[in-house]
């Protein structure tokens, strides 16, 4: 694997949002999450639960309620307002005032009629509005009966003809034909939280008294109480069996089963317990075959249920998603310089130095300390989407959602300036790259473009856009790195699942793409075919151990010094494969640098593989090697994100 | 009276209730329980025994109600059979032999046709079908294994609703795993998680619903659901508890869940609305098992400090059956209360028992440490190591102990002063840390005046004090320091009051220093090296001016206080030396190869009164000598030493032979002791009750000794009879321990000559052990002169013993 002296860098103090809201499309099988500080993500349930896209988010945006109407997606907030997302280009499509008040909740009928698709909205001051669903817009229709007290949940009966509504004390059955309520139930000084309907009629709710009430939606009268906690249960999501989020970080289920085996007086019954958060549950989902929550602790977590699942297999395993699947840290290779992406500003860092010798597994002394160089704030009230930093270190972009921005950087007086002069065609981008001699940027734009700009010392000059042929999807994720191809060189055979990165080698000029499924290809730019490596690697199949990993790769790069060496990480490891080494049998141990290490000199030639993984550094977010062969590694334990998080609202203690 | 009286050991009582889980009648009025070799019945309103049920020959192992009879009852045990009793009555009815009765260790019944028992070994679940026939003694024929491999722990196997279809648990799969043999495909339900501690404790069964509720170690409760699919079971967790779950039990309609554990909390879980839960703590000790009465009003729980609570609807404890409390390991030594003449022993953590030896009845519990005590695993809790009763009981001294670790222990001395009104010891007095190390030994003064009581308490740190009840005290008198002595920095190990209390011997290691307890002045010191003191004992009575001693070098000596000398010693291994208060008796317990010997003898002449070879296995670790309620008449010489008192003594197996046993000819052999006792107790158990018929002294003793003496002529007959078909078939059927049996025989018929032979007497005498003895280095002059004199002691019974 070769010694490298490390970096070791922690002083990144990312802090992912807390999650608000979630809402899942079974059909297309994506999970759609929002953030408190307004970003949506996208995760491909289908693909390895791979983040597909991010919008990021804005001041003053908080989400509250997500809808999938078919494969457009709605949100609601407490600023009034419905948005649509234009999901091609990863911003809001419009935005239309639902005048009344902060909107608390948003519901959509689970099935499409023909053409329009009633929308309902609760608010703030007591009423139900309904929305026309048009092909480009949304469009108000009408008002139900006006209650007291804010409407805090919704949903509708599955025959689409009546909606049940929570609200503070009590829960009302709307008609959707005529507007008027039909049933009410009433419970005591609670909030109701979340409300089910199934299609028997029963309404399932969750309330602030931590009760899970079981009612008969035909006679409104109470079924059945399940005291689940002593405090609020925030989040319900309903199939045949249910799920209730509490705000003590439990996730419990129910189902409905019948008492006795051959029986047929079935029940809701409480099984399951599931502690995954240390703070409130906001949001669930219950798809198929797990349990999705999310919450105040910014952690994603899919919990399979064991009896959907086959036991012992990828799919049984819990994940729990902490960082975004993409990267947040740029290097410059050559000047040594960090640069972290937050929301709203940017951080530049120049490394530390050391001269000291030691063996390996030593910790250097530092010869000079890293020091923060720069904290660029943005402007206006987007947050940052995307950055870069040339590997000069002498140029820094980053962009939002409307606009976008070049500084360049001084590196020994540390001054910043703006370049004014930016070409028309940049307005925004999704992904940012600088080619290895800084005088090139890349950026992929709207409409799946791609814009290069040549960068000169005074200004920059725009050379070329790149557009797509057809309607392929737009490399969202992946970053593409190094030369200028004027013309479209050629294109990859397409793979079914999304690639989380790809890198283009500097001599040979192989272009090697990671996807979400953890497979790695290997194609030759000059041969316009798979290579020797790849082709052998897929016949042999990758090791199951590596397969099983829950975390895509983020970054790949070379090691200029070894060509045949591929360096790529994830969260919990990075790995450097080394193409001339024969690649591991099934059977082998894949993580076996310990076992190496203690074999003799003529043993371990035996014992080598291709595979050389090193977990030593965990919660990575980003690995790379600069120019002097060192290595960086920015770390963010989980831990210290634990402990910067507000105080739960309630945590369960020992016997109480 | 009879000319051939034998002395026999029996197992007085004490024995286990809590075993098995206890079964209350449909009426609600009797509490039926397995205790060792007997099913004893309780009144659950008067807590009183109203029936022995006795009979099996091994441990029981299973009560159940008939349910086709509810005034019947099945009995099972280990010896192989399946017993049918009217409760009401205490009869006998039926005797069911099963045919492999040799391999059942463990069994269970369940239902009335099929009986589910585990044989030794496999831990298989065996269907066996009771046949109907109304005959006395019935072979089971018809039997088909159901499940193999299934656990040893009853509490592990529960059948649930329907006979064709009980849910069973299989251990050979991984921990966690019951087993639904639906009609005939046997499938698990696991439940696994990495490092998890849920290794399945106990089962119960859902009486209507079909629900399997499990009991894990981690304190988890499971309840299983839908688990007639192969996948798609599923379970809710239940967690209270923090240590393990030992029980579970359904109430008879199943709208409640009765669960309980070390914490000593029975919980009630509502079926269904598992957040609500009923709790009724502070039961004493941790619940080992829980039984419900088929209406449901009482619950039992079984502690596991052999007691059964009966509850009344979950609210109040309406009673409490309290057997022998057998903790960890009895610390303090067997004493006799002088007034209440009841057994005194370590009982529950930190409190004293009082148990009645003639009712076999815990008669109260005195509370020493008087603390709360905390039910967590691991803890160093308070512990009575050391108690003492002055002659007439006025007073009662004790010491606890605790020793956290790596610190310092904490001692306690507790005086305690009967209370003639309350009828019960009131404490005195409490002396915090009245030595820096470990308390050796205690004893009272055998003050003969009765008014100036004196404790003496020995320490490792080197000293040994005497506390005194000063005579002038103005505001209620407690005890206080008196003397401090040392010996030349030595620790002193045991000390020992004269009967008259005016000589106070205290052994420093292999040193007896003798004071005057008057002046506290060194009167003399006696020595005998190489070995250090290891027990030591004043006579009584007549031979008062004897002090006998052991040391761990295998010897025992007896000292003449007058002369100051030797006056005899031999070599034994004793491991215990008491004294009989009321004669001039000692007893000694040897140990010789896995078995323990008795010898009884007076201090003054060195030989036995009476010996006793293998009274039991293992090491005799505490015994007592007992004053019998009324004196016996018998003239025979090697009985006669039973005149006036019994011996008790618990021996090492002191986890599974809780029994105190008595020595006395007038008690047949009417139950044995309990479980997983190993084989030589068993053979050594046939061998004692061959020579029964043979020398018609059953028939003798049973004639002759009075009737209030004797237990029921009921179980008499069965006995004799039983006695009588046994003997034939125990030849053949146990042939390897012929040989045992031949030497048992051959005891009967010697004369007392003989018996004498087998004392380990000849040694000291013979010129082989002298020579060692002049070998050891450092012998003093008096010791010579001592060795000489020993010598010249009349050792014709040895020349007889050589004759013969």
């Amino acid at each position: 694997m070769g010694e490298f002296k490390v970096h070791r860098v922690r002083f990144f103090d990312y802090m992912p949002a807390a999650i608000r809201a979630m809402a899942f499309n079974r059909r297309t099988e994506r999970l759609a999450l929002a953030r408190a500080d307004g970003a949506l993500e996208i995760f491909n349930f289908a693909d390895n639960y791979f983040q597909e896209k991010v919008i990021p988010g804005q001041d003053g945006r908080a989400v509250e309620a997500l809808c999938w109407v078919g494969r457009r997606l709605f949100s609601a907030g407490l600023n009034g307002e419905i948005t649509e997302y234009d999901l091609e280009n990863l911003r809001p499509r419009y935005t239309v005032e639902a005048y009344g008040g902060p909107i608390w909740t948003i519901s959509a009928v689970a099935y499409s009629l023909s053409g329009c698709v009633p929308c309902q909205v609760g608010c703030e001051d007591g009423t139900v509005k309904m929305f026309e669903v048009l092909e480009d817009r949304i469009q108000f229709q009408r008002n139900l009966d006006r209650q007291k007290g804010r409407i805090i949940s919704l949903c509708w009966h599955p025959s689409a003809s009546l909606i049940a509504a929570g609200m503070m004390d009590m829960i009302r059955i709307f008609d959707v034909e005529t507007g008027k309520g039909v049933g009410a139930s009433k419970s005591k000084e609670v909030v109701v939280w979340s409300i089910a309907f199934l299609s028997d009629h029963t309404i399932i709710s969750g309330d602030s008294a931590g009760k899970v009430q079981i009612w008969d939606g035909l006679t409104g009268t109470l079924a059945r109480t399940h005291l689940v906690t002593k405090w609020d249960v925030l989040a319900l999501s309903d199939e045949s069996s249910l799920v209730a989020g509490t705000s003590e970080g439990t996730v419990v289920q129910f189902q409905f089963l019948s008492s006795t085996l051959d029986g047929q007086n079935k029940d809701w019954v409480r099984t399951r317990t599931f502690k995954n958060h240390s703070h409130d549950v906001r949001a669930l989902v219950h798809t198929e075959t797990a349990v999705v929550s999310g919450g105040m602790d910014t952690q994603l977590v899919v919990r399979p249920l064991l009896d959907k699942v086959e036991k012992n297999t990828q799919e049984s395993a819990m994940r729990k998603m902490a960082f975004p699947h993409r990267s947040l840290v740029c290097c410059a290779k050559k000047a040594g310089l960090l640069l972290f992406q937050f929301p709203d500003h940017l951080e530049l860092w120049r490394l530390g130095e050391s001269d000291g010798h030691g063996n390996p597994g030593d910790s250097l002394p530092v010869k000079r300390k890293p020091e923060k160089l720069i904290q660029l704030k943005r402007k206006g009230e987007d947050h940052i989407c995307c950055s870069a930093l040339s590997p000069c270190g002498g140029w820094l972009a980053y962009s939002t959602v409307t606009s976008f921005r070049l500084y360049r950087l001084q590196n020994n007086t540390i001054s910043i300036t703006k370049v004014s002069k930016l070409p028309k065609d940049l307005r925004s981008a999704h992904q940012l790259c600088f080619s290895t001699d800084s005088s090139r940027l890349f950026a992929s734009s709207i409409n799946s473009s791609v814009v290069v700009v040549a960068l000169n010392q005074p200004e920059c000059k725009y050379l070329h856009t790149l557009k797509p042929k057809s309607g392929e999807q737009q490399p969202t994720t992946a970053s593409v790195s190094l030369s200028v191809r004027l013309q479209l060189h050629c294109t990859v055979p397409v793979y079914g699942s999304c690639p989380t990165a790809i890198a283009i080698h500097p001599t040979s000029s192989n272009l090697v793409v990671v996807h979400a499924d953890q497979q790695i290809f290997e194609y030759s730019l000059v041969q316009k075919e798979y290579t020797e490596w790849s082709r052998r690697l897929q016949k042999q199949g990758l090791h199951s151990l590596w397969l099983e990993r829950d975390t895509p790769i983020t970054h790949v790069t070379f090691n200029p010094k070894h060509p045949a060496h591929i360096i790529l990480h994830d969260m919990f490891m990075f790995c450097v494969i080394d193409q001339s080494l024969p690649l591991p049998e099934a059977k082998t141990r894949l993580f076996n640098q310990m076992i190496l290490r203690s074999l003799p000199e003529p043993m371990r030639i035996l014992h080598r593989h291709a595979f050389k993984m090193c977990k030593t550094f965990q919660n990575l977010m980003c690995v790379r090697l600069l120019e002097d062969h060192s290595l960086v590694v920015v770390e963010r334990p989980l831990l210290d994100i634990m402990s910067q998080l507000p105080a739960p609202v309630r945590q369960k203690r020992f016997a109480t | 009276m009879v000319e051939h009286g034998d002395i026999r050991v029996v197992h007085r009582g004490g024995s286990k209730i809590n075993s098995r889980e206890p079964v209350v009648t449909n009426d609600s009025r009797f509490l039926l329980c397995a205790s060792g070799e007997r099913v004893k019945v309780f009144s659950t309103s008067t807590e009183e025994c109203v029936h022995d049920l006795r009979g099996h020959t091994d441990l029981v192992t299973g009560v159940l109600l008939r349910p086709t009879n509810h005034l019947q009852v099945y009995s099972c045990s280990v010896d192989g059979t399946v017993r049918l009793w009217d409760f009401t009555d205490g009869i006998l009815i039926k005797v069911q032999l099963d045919y492999c009765s040799v391999c059942v260790t463990c069994s269970w019944l369940m239902f009335d046709i099929v009986c589910m028992c585990v044989c030794a070994e496999l831990f298989q679940l065996v269907a066996v079908h009771l046949p109907q026939s109304g005959d006395q003694l019935v072979e089971a024929q018809e039997l088909s294994a159901v499940l193999s491999n299934v656990s040893s722990n009853p509490a592990a196997t529960g059948f649930g609703r329907g006979v064709r279809a009980p849910p069973l648990r299989s251990p050979n799969a991984p921990p966690g795993a019951i087993t639904y043999p639906k009609t005939d495909s046997p499938h698990l339900l696991t439940t696994q998680r990495k490092g998890g501690k849920n290794t399945l404790m106990c089962i119960a069964c859902h009486p209507k619903d079909d629900c399997i509720a499990t009991g894990h170690e981690d304190g988890k409760i499971r309840l299983w659901r839908n688990f007639n699919h192969k996948k798609e079971y599923t379970y809710t967790t239940l967690h209270w508890h923090h240590n393990a779950v030992s029980s579970l039990r359904f109430t008879p309609e199943g709208t409640n869940l009765l669960s309980g554990g070390l914490e000593s909390v029975l919980v009630q879980w509502r079926y269904n609305q598992e957040s609500e839960r009923d709790f009724l703590p502070r039961l004493g000790s941790a619940i080992t098992h829980i039984a419900v009465s088929p209406d449901g009003t009482l619950f039992c729980t079984s502690h596991s400090d052999n007691k059964i609570t009966i509850i009344q609807s979950c609210v109040k404890v309406s009673a409490v059956i309290q057997g022998l409390v057998n903790g960890e390991s009895v610390r303090t030594d067997l004493m006799v209360d002088p007034r209440s003449k009841s057994l005194v022993l370590n009982g529950k953590p930190g409190h004293l028992q009082f148990y009645s030896l003639q009712r076999d009845k815990l008669l109260y519990n005195l509370d020493i440490v008087q603390q709360e005590y905390i039910h967590e695993l691991g803890l160093q809790q308070f512990e009575v190591v050391k108690v003492a009763f002055d002659a007439p009981g006025n007073w009662m001294a004790t010491v606890e102990e605790r020793k956290p670790k790596a610190a310092e222990p904490e001692i306690n001395l507790k005086l305690w002063a009967f209370d003639e009104q309350t009828q019960s010891f009131v404490l005195n007095t409490t002396v915090s840390a009245p030595h820096e190390a470990q308390i050796t030994s205690m004893c009272f003064s055998q003050a003969a005046d009765g008014q100036t009581s004196m404790l003496v308490s020995a320490s490792e740190d080197g000293h040994f004090k005497a506390w005194q009840l000063p005579r002038s005290a103005y505001e209620g008198p407690s005890w206080s320091c008196d003397f401090v002595g040392d010996y030349r920095g030595l620790a002193p190990q045991c000390c020992c009051f004269s009967a008259d209390g005016s000589l106070l011997a205290v052994s420093f290691q292999e040193v007896v220093t003798v004071w005057s307890p008057a002046s506290w002045e060194l009167l003399t010191t006696l020595s005998q090296p190489p070995k250090a003191i290891r027990d030591l004992c004043f006579g009584r009575l007549g031979c008062s001016k004897y002090l006998m001693g052991t040391t761990a070098s295998n010897l025992l000596c007896c000292w003449n206080l007058l002369t100051c000398s030797l006056e005899w010693s031999t070599s034994m291994d004793v491991s215990l030396l008491l004294s009989d208060p009321l004669t001039e008796n000692m007893a000694a317990f040897c140990c010789q190869a896995e078995s323990t010997d008795l010898f009884v003898f007076k201090p003054s002449e060195p030989r036995p009164v009476a010996s006793l070879k293998a009274v039991c296995s293992g090491k005799v670790t505490r015994a007592v000598f007992a004053p019998r309620e009324e004196m016996l008449e018998s003239c025979e010489e090697s009985s006669q030493w039973l005149n006036r008192s019994q011996l008790y003594f618990l021996t090492q197996h002191m986890l599974f032979i809780d029994d105190s046993v008595a020595m006395t000819p007038f008690y047949l052999l009417l139950g044995k002791h309990r479980k997983q006792e190993n084989q030589d107790s068993l053979t050594r158990l046939s061998a004692e009750l061959m020579p029964l018929p043979r020398g018609s002294l059953a028939i003798k003793e049973l004639l002759q000794s009075p009737a209030h003496v004797l237990p029921s002529t009921s179980v008499l007959c069965s006995m004799f009879v039983e006695s009588l078909l046994v003997s034939v078939a125990d030849g053949s059927e146990e042939s390897k321990h012929a040989e045992e049996e031949m030497e048992s025989e051959k005891e009967e018929e010697d004369s007392e000559g003989e018996m004498e032979s087998r004392t380990p007497r000849p040694e000291p005498a013979s010129p082989g052990l002298q020579s060692a003895e002049s070998a050891a280095p450092a012998l003093t002059k008096a010791q010579l002169k001592e060795l000489r004199r020993v010598k010249k002691l009349d050792h014709g019974w040895l020349a007889d013993l050589l004759l013969s």
